[in-house]
Order: structure tokens, then C-alpha cells, then sequence
């Protein structure tokens, strides 16, 4: 310890101290303050970008999720169209279905209504050429029978036998 | 790193071989000398001679011999208050040997240290040996102090060249930035955020992390063959450990004082007895920084000196590569307590702080 306060020198101590002291406060200004901001600089960059290559990434997946979903919307959409169309194809289908049975009862109760009046008509015609002809005829027979006395009074003996009957 | 790990221990090799060569030529010529006693003596001087290195010095020398007196040192300015601001060239010390002069006034070294003498350069020794002349106020610039200075204008040359890199090529290192810019990261992710906190970690950074590369580069420089032992300096490491001390205290919320001298959840006795005792906590704990660095630098210098030492002590075919490649393994040892230590220290002083810097209540 004697040893140790003897050899200390009080010279070298303080131009240690000095010329520490300015090294310092020179390195602090030429050497390190650069070269620290530049590390950290160059470090805050690798960490933005890491950070923005993250985001990117999940902005990627949010797009592609959008992506997804609008298709599947828009197939949904689709089907549901398709099926309205379906349907509606279906409704027309039927109401023109209805609509030409209903046009086709009515076209043949037209026709038969036409053919009835028709049939009436010439049955009643009929019945008027039969009326006239049954007519004649009874005229020519009724003639032929009243050219003999005979005939004719059997004939008025049937008749009246006739309507006695009747 | 591979590279540079491959120069660094190149470097340890040079300086391992460097100083076996000088000290070998050195002594072999002392044995012819005077073969007696020698071995006493070469003892006394490899201990002088690593007494010496661990201390600081005035002067740079970069090899010298002791006999001729030849070598190359580089003169350091000297810089003294006495009365006045006395500055001179350390060459008027002539190694330690001759009292320099200057504006009239004598100054002598003795053990690396400044002592005003008269003309004549006389010592007035106690019974410890310790000169009892006056010491003027020694403000030179030694060889640690040129250690440091080398390391901090590295350091500034190094890091705004590395910041001036980002700037170049948007904010990505290129370079010496790839080995360096982890290092940062490191004491950023894994000292100062999970000891100090998210919130409070970037008003120490500047802090942490120059003295993380200070003493590791320093600890560095003392591996080189320069030598130069400055965090093995008990000034260097009391200076770093009163710098953390101080932002320790004058950055401390008030949960920190609050832990001190009221520690919170024990009876108040307790409390009493528990105060000056977490106050003396805050002593020793920049003093255990201190004493933790110095030892360590001082040590592995110690150490490594005193097995290249063996080579000239052994002065066999076995002895010396024996010294030599334990030597080579400790200096690989030191290159790792070097980064360890720096390590060690900002670890703590990022402790020591995020405990001050600490807000919320959860005793």
C-alpha cells in the first residue's frame, strides 16, 4: 500500500483524467454518436419493414377472405336467381296451361252448343218434311182409300175404334 | 479477427524476440566479465531491470545498453510547476545520471521520480531510502502519458473514420466497421441494457464505451514491443475508477441515496448499523476497479518479463525455448486478460451505474 501511494503519480493522473475526458466528449461527438444513431436507424428500418411485410401479409388475407366471401355471395345470388327464373318459368308454364284448357272448354261448349242448335234445327226441319210427307202420303192413301165405299167405312169404323181406345 | 489476431501475435513474437536478443548480447558479455558472482548480480538486475520497465518513465527509450551506453531514446518534455511553470527537455537528465538544470533551479531523478536538489544534486535519504528533498509538481508528459495520447488519437482516428464509413454507406459498416460495430453492439445489447435499463442505457454509452476500447487498447499498446505499462499504473486505473465513481454519485436518482442510508424493508436499527457500511460499499467498489485493473497489467508484465528473464538465468538449450515458448503461450494468455479486463471494467462501472440510475420501488 506504502508502495502503491509512492509510485502514484500525480501527473498521470491528470492527464488521464484530461485527456479521457476529452476523448470522451470528442468520440461522443465524431464517433459515437453517429455510428449509434446510424445502428439504430438502420435497426428501426429492419423492424418497420418486418412489421410492414406483417401487415401486407395480413391485408393479403383480409383480401383474400373478402375475395372468398364475394363469391360466395355471388353464387349464392345466382342459384336463388336461377331458382326465381325456374319458378317462374313454371308459373307461366302453368297459368298458359289454365288459360288454353279454359279457351278449349269453351271453343267445344261452343261447338256443341252450335252443334245442338244445329241438330235441333234439323231435327225440327225433319220432323216438318216427315209431317208433310206422312201428309201426302195419308192424302194418297186416304185417296186410295176413299175410292171404295167399303174401304172408307171401315176406315172410320177403325178410327173411331181408335179414339174410343184412346 | 483471424487476421488481426495473426498480426497481433506476430507483434508478440517481434517483441519477445526483440528484447531476448538485446538482453542475451547484454549479458553474455557481463559473464566474461566477471564470472563469480555474476549470477547474484544478474539476478539483482533483471529485478531492477522489470522494477524499471513497470514504472513510468520520462524518457522513451526503445532499446539501450547499459555498458556503452548506446541505444535510442526519445526525450520527453518535462513539465514542472515550481514556483512557476519550469519546462525543459528530459535529455538534461541524461538517463537519470546528470541534474538538469533549468531557470536556475536543480532537479534530479531518482526511481522516475522529480526531485529538487542544490547544484550539486544531492539526495537527503531516510531510513527507508526515500529522498526527503521537495517534489515539485511533475505535470510532464511521460511515457505513459505518450501512451495514452497514441491511444486516444487512435481511438479518434478509428471511430470517426468508422462513423464517417456509415455516413458513406447508408448506415451499413464496411471494413474495420464489421470486426468493430459488434464490439459496439456488444456493449450496447449486453452491458449497458441489461445492467442499466432501457430507459436510462444511452447517457452512459459514450462513457462505457470509450472506456471499453480505451483500456482494451492500452492494455493492447503494453504487449507491443513499445512496452509501454500504463493501466499496470496505479494513477491510470485511480483515475478511471474516480471517473466511474464520480458519474456513479452525480447521476444517482434518489432510490439509489434512499439504499444507502435507508435501506428500505428492514428494521431500523438494522438501518442505522446497515448505512455507514453501504456508504464505504460506494468506496470500495470504484477502489475494487482500481486495484483489479492495476494488478492484472502489473502481473502479466511481471510474469511475462520474469520468464523471458529465465533465458539468461537458465543460459541452456533447454532452458531458454523452454522460457521462450512459455513466454509465447502467456502472451496469448495477456491477449486475452487484455480484452477480459476492459471487459471487467466497463461490466462493473455499467453496474455500478445502472444501481444509481435505478427509479422505481420494488422492496
Amino acid at each position: 500500500m506504502e508502495q502503491l501511494i509512492s509510485e502514484f503519480s500525480f501527473g498521470l493522473f491528470f492527464w488521464q483524467v484530461a485527456i479521457f475526458i476529452l476523448l470522451v466528449f470528442l468520440l461522443k461527438k465524431m464517433a459515437w454518436k453517429p455510428i449509434l444513431n446510424a445502428v439504430n436507424e438502420r435497426e428501426e428500418g429492419i423492424k418497420n419493414a418486418l412489421e410492414e411485410a406483417e401487415n401486407a401479409r395480413k391485408e393479403m388475407q383480409n383480401l383474400n377472405a373478402d375475395n372468398e366471401r364475394i363469391l360466395k355471395e355471388a353464387r349464392a345470388q345466382r342459384d336463388t336467381l336461377l331458382k326465381e327464373a325456374r319458378e317462374m318459368k313454371e308459373g307461366i308454364i302453368a297459368e298458359a296451361k289454365g288459360e288454353a284448357q279454359i279457351q278449349a272448354n269453351k271453343v267445344v261448349e261452343q261447338a256443341q252448343a252450335t252443334i245442338q242448335a244445329e241438330k235441333n234445327a234439323a231435327i225440327s226441319d225433319i220432323k216438318n218434311q216427315v209431317a208433310e210427307l206422312s201428309i201426302g202420303i195419308a192424302e194418297k192413301v186416304v185417296r186410295g182409300e176413299l175410292s171404295d165405299k167399303n174401304k172408307q167405312i171401315k176406315l172410320v169404323e177403325e178410327m173411331l175404334k181408335e179414339v174410343t181406345i184412346s | 479477427m483471424y487476421r488481426i489476431n495473426i498480426i497481433k501475435t506476430l507483434s508478440l513474437l517481434f517483441l519477445v524476440m526483440t528484447i531476448s536478443v538485446n538482453a542475451q548480447h547484454e549479458t553474455t558479455q557481463k559473464v566474461h566479465e566477471e564470472n563469480s558472482d555474476s549470477t547474484v548480480d544478474l539476478r539483482a538486475e533483471i529485478k531492477a531491470d522489470i522494477k524499471h520497465h513497470l514504472l513510468d518513465s520520462h524518457e522513451f527509450t526503445l532499446f539501450h545498453s547499459k555498458e556503452t551506453g548506446a541505444g535510442f531514446t526519445i526525450p520527453l518534455p518535462i513539465i514542472l510547476w515550481d514556483g512557476g511553470l519550469q519546462v525543459f527537455s528530459s535529455s538534461k537528465f541524461h538517463h537519470g545520471e546528470e541534474i538538469a538544470e533549468n531557470n536556475g533551479n536543480y532537479y534530479k531523478l531518482h526511481h522516475s521520480k522529480i526531485y529538487k536538489t542544490n547544484a550539486d544534486g544531492a539526495l537527503n535519504l531516510d531510513e527507508h531510502h526515500h529522498p526527503t528533498n521537495a517534489k515539485p509538481f511533475d505535470l510532464s508528459i511521460t511515457k505513459s502519458v505518450v501512451g495514452i495520447l497514441i491511444i486516444a488519437i487512435f481511438m479518434l482516428w478509428l471511430f470517426s473514420s468508422l462513423a464517417k464509413s456509415y455516413a458513406k454507406n447508408n448506415g451499413i459498416a464496411t471494413g474495420m466497421g464489421r470486426f468493430f460495430e459488434p464490439l459496439v453492439l456488444f456493449i450496447r445489447d449486453e452491458i449497458a441494457i441489461p445492467n442499466i435499463g432501457e430507459k436510462h442505457y444511452k447517457r452512459y454509452m459514450n462513457y462505457l464505451l470509450t472506456i471499453f476500447f480505451f483500456i482494451w487498447f492500452i492494455n493492447l499498446l503494453g504487449l507491443t514491443p513499445l512496452g509501454v505499462n500504463v493501466t499496470g499504473n496505479i494513477a491510470v486505473t485511480f483515475a478511471l475508477a474516480i471517473l466511474t465513481y464520480l458519474i456513479t454519485t452525480f447521476t444517482a436518482k434518489k432510490t439509489y441515496w434512499k439504499h444507502i442510508f435507508w435501506m428500505p424493508g428492514i428494521p431500523w436499527p438494522m438501518k442505522i448499523i446497515l448505512a455507514p457500511i453501504e456508504l464505504f460499499g460506494t468506496f470500495i467498489k470504484p477502489f475494487s476497479l482500481m486495484i483489479r485493473l492495476y494488478a492484472n497489467m502489473l502481473a502479466g508484465h511481471t510474469v511475462l518479463m520474469s520468464i523471458l528473464a529465465l533465458i539468461f538465468i537458465f543460459k541452456s538449450w533447454i532452458g531458454g525455448p523452454l522460457s521462450f515458448g512459455l513466454a509465447f503461450v502467456l502472451s496469448i494468455l495477456e491477449l486475452l486478460v487484455a480484452v477480459l479486463q476492459a471487459y471487467i471494467f466497463t461490466m462493473l462501472s455499467a453496474l455500478y451505474f445502472g444501481s444509481a440510475a435505478e427509479e422505481h420501488e420494488d422492496h
